[in-house]
């Protein structure tokens, strides 16, 4: 297209007229989206951090004669009236600055550095950070992440090179079950598989029957938990994968393919150098959705009923939530450091995918 | 089962037929609370009101929802059905309106021990007490020749001579999932040790101590008797366990232990051998492992004076005394109703009540305590932490939730 225009000197003033038509139709095309943006992602993020620097003010208790049907008894409980006041002088509650991110709860500076002094060796320290539950649900969700999305790449591509042999008369029906872990909301999913490898379920079951000990159960140790949890992240997210390929091998260069062919390639060094750099693109995509995703773990955790022995940060704000009295600083921390994480996470493919973008532009 | 339904549907027609002669409210009416069978019945004895809208949001989720449904200006919940350690939520926040005004002009058909009565005023009317207490299966002890424990000793003693003589694997029962059940296990076990959860008179931790190290030894035993998953088992799969003939011996919530038995499908040798005692003691001490319960109903403070009071009027009509004429309904809870009389699936909570088992602490803090009771027990359960070294981490983790909320 460039060869074809003539050089822009020629046509300065008429093109710049044109270029402050098109930022305006740009401007009122993408004014939605940005109002949008700043909506949805902007403000509630902002909102987020701000509530992250704040706690609730000290509470000002008072002891009172409370009656129940028991009896009556003397018990502490909030003064309303002088909290009130404290309320409305300042309403956003105590500025703490970064505090409940370095506390227990979180990054948990003072004990992580005592557990570092005290240190009989690493390993110790290990355990020691382990004990917290930031860094253990920083463990899990980190091995959840770097497990499972290869894994589910591997099993969708597999998945879509196996369903695209398929006789086509027999595709349709295939993809149609291959997509269920899918559609299935996540909760309800992650609930079915936990029944299934319950010791009294068929998975379980038919488990303790293979391994021959009868008192085999998957979700009473960490590690099986483990990979429980893993193998319901591959199950749910490989038909994503899978369709996804699926439909980048619809478009594969055929005459490339042929070409290979005459050339001697055997079927793997087709797939080696012609399939899969075809999909790399498609590749990129699905690994940042995926690392986005598993990132954020949850559903399984409460579907499971793990908690005992796998928690992730999402889990961990769900879990200040939902507790009789709400730990909204605490849960605003994480989902802060949980935005971080994966922009981090996700740097590494952003850069690349951006430089990609600059060499061909 | 089919004539049981009729009866069912049968009662709850007599009882909107009744009710809906007196009952007219002339403003919108919004509940929110827990799920199980007496909470619905008092939902739809509101509901049998007519002259507005009334619509009832019954979850076992409420408590997630119940305050910042109460928190915005109107309310969109005018009341919500709360026990003795969710109220402690709504009071912190100051959603909840006193009652006294609205007791006086509609309030005559309550008795005094109703009124949840808080710095003398009226904040909660009170309308079923609960508690935990034992279920076990009559045939199998008989079977091994012993009387139902009185204390958790007796249990441990019991669970070993019926896995030893090949009765069962793991006759214990416990609903220990990790988080919100395990934490009331553990309250249950260390009131009966005689501990005491705080420092007196402070928002201070007092559970790493002897009696929480004893209590963590107690649950760990018992453990050993429970299905492997027992750290996944909430009460409904605690239940499943007992009714599929698993289990022979559990702590258990009167709230559930009525209606235990009478799902579709559970053997008939469960349902001749269920039985209810009340709640064991442990450590030689008196005091009962496990707590009292009440559950009664609150009025949104952010809604009109008309809405409030069309919420008192419909919620006293969703425990009227008609009610107690319905067999169905009498067996679903103890009642503090005028004209409850007990049906034997109250035993144990009368037992309870007769031991003077302690109520769940009403404390600010509590909530924040038993939060972090459920995260930090499972790794002590699960053998990979000392007992010390789990309470230690409860106290830690409490005092970084409590500074947190200001309280210390």
């Amino acid at each position: 297209m460039v060869g074809v225009l003539p050089p822009p000197s020629l046509f300065s003033k008429h093109l710049r007229k044109h270029s402050l038509m098109k930022h305006r139709t740009f401007f009122w095309f993408f004014f939605p989206t940005g109002m949008a943006m700043l909506l949805f992602i902007a403000l509630p993020i902002l909102s987020v951090v701000t509530q992250s620097l704040f706690t609730p003010h000290e509470a000002v208790l008072v002891t009172v004669e409370t009656c129940t049907p028991f009896k009556c008894t003397e018990e502490t409980a909030i003064d309303q009236e002088a909290t009130a006041a404290i309320r409305a002088a300042e309403p956003l509650g105590r500025f703490v600055g970064l505090d409940i991110y370095f506390d227990r709860g979180h990054l948990a500076i003072i004990e992580v550095s005592e557990a570092w002094r005290a240190r009989v060796s690493f390993a110790d320290f290990l355990s020691k950070l382990n004990n917290l539950p930031f860094y253990r649900a920083i463990a899990f969700t980190l091995a959840f992440t770097f497990i499972v999305t290869p894994l589910v790449i591997l099993m969708g591509l597999v998945i879509a090179l196996a369903v695209n042999t398929l006789h086509a008369k027999l595709k349709g029906i295939v993809i149609f079950f291959s997509l269920l872990p899918f559609v299935i909301t996540p909760l309800i999913g992650a609930l079915v598989l936990f029944w299934m490898i319950d010791s009294r379920g068929i998975l379980g079951n038919a488990l303790q029957w293979l391994a021959g000990d009868p008192t085999l159960s998957l979700k009473a140790s960490t590690g099986l938990m483990w990979i429980s949890l893993m193998v319901y992240g591959v199950w749910h997210a490989a038909p994503f994968a899978f369709v996804i390929f699926y439909a980048g091998l619809q478009t594969l260069p055929m005459d490339q393919l042929e070409a290979a062919q005459i050339d001697g390639a055997s079927r793997f060094q087709r797939l080696r150098y012609v399939i899969v750099p075809h999909l790399m693109p498609l590749v990129t995509f699905v690994a940042l959705i995926q690392l986005m995703d598993n990132f954020r773990v949850f559903e399984p955790i409460v579907g499971f009923n793990a908690s005992a022995h796998a928690s992730s940060l999402s889990w961990a704000i769900f879990n200040d939530l939902g507790g009789e009295t709400q730990q909204l600083s605490s849960a605003a921390a994480t989902s802060v450091i949980t935005i971080i994480g994966v922009a981090i996470l996700l740097s590494p493919v952003l850069v690349r995918t951006w430089r990609d973008h600059k060499r061909k532009a | 089962m089919f004539f049981r339904k009729i009866a069912l549907a049968a009662s709850i027609t007599a009882l909107m037929s009744t009710s809906a002669i007196a009952c007219e409210v002339n403003a919108r009416v919004s509940i929110v609370g827990n799920e199980f069978p007496a909470i619905q019945s008092v939902g739809a004895g509101a509901q049998a009101c007519s002259g507005a809208e009334i619509t009832t949001n019954l979850t076992a989720d409420h408590q997630k929802i119940n305050l910042p449904g109460m928190q915005g200006n109107p309310a969109e919940y005018t009341s919500a059905i709360v026990a003795n350690s969710s109220i402690v939520a709504l009071m912190n926040e100051d959603v909840i309106r006193p009652l006294d005004d609205l007791v006086a002009k509609h309030g005559q058909a309550l008795k005094k021990n109703q009124l949840i009565t808080i710095d003398g005023k009226v904040m909660a009317v009170a309308f079923m007490a609960n508690a935990q207490h034992l279920v076990y299966r009559a045939d199998v002890l008989e079977k091994i020749g012993v009387e139902p424990p009185k204390t958790y000793e007796e249990m441990l003693a019991a669970a070993k001579m019926i896995r030893d003589q090949g009765l069962m694997e793991n006759p214990v029962g416990g609903a220990y999932a990790a988080g919100w059940n395990l934490a009331q296990e553990f309250n249950n076990m260390f009131l009966g040790m005689g501990g005491s959860h705080f420092k007196p008179g402070t928002a201070e931790p007092n559970i790493n101590t002897e009696a929480g190290v004893k209590t963590l030894e107690m649950m760990k035993a018992l453990s050993g008797y429970m299905n492997p998953d027992f750290l996944t088992h909430d009460s409904n799969a605690t239940n499943a366990e007992f009714r599929a003939g698993n289990v022979a011996i559990m702590n258990m919530w009167g709230s559930r232990a009525a209606t235990l038995v009478t799902a579709d499908g559970v053997p008939q040798d469960v349902v001749d051998g269920f039985a209810i005692a009340g709640p064991m003691t442990v450590g030689g001490g008196d005091t009962p492992a496990s707590t009292l319960w009440w559950d009664g109903w609150t009025v949104a403070k952010n809604i009109s004076d008309e809405e409030a009071e069309a919420t008192f009027i419909a919620m006293m009509n969703g425990i009227s005394p008609a009610m107690m004429e319905s067999e169905e309904i009498r067996t679903q809870a103890v009642w503090l109703i005028d004209g409850y009389t007990p049906t034997d699936a109250a035993i144990g909570v009368f037992a309870a009540a007769g031991m003077n088992t302690i109520p769940y602490p009403m404390l600010p803090y509590m909530g924040l305590l038993h939060t972090a009771l459920g995260n930090e027990l499972a790794d002590f359960m699960k053998g990979t932490e000392s007992a010390e070294q789990a309470l230690k981490d409860v106290e830690a983790a409490y005092i970084a939730a409590a500074k947190e909320k200001g309280f210390l």
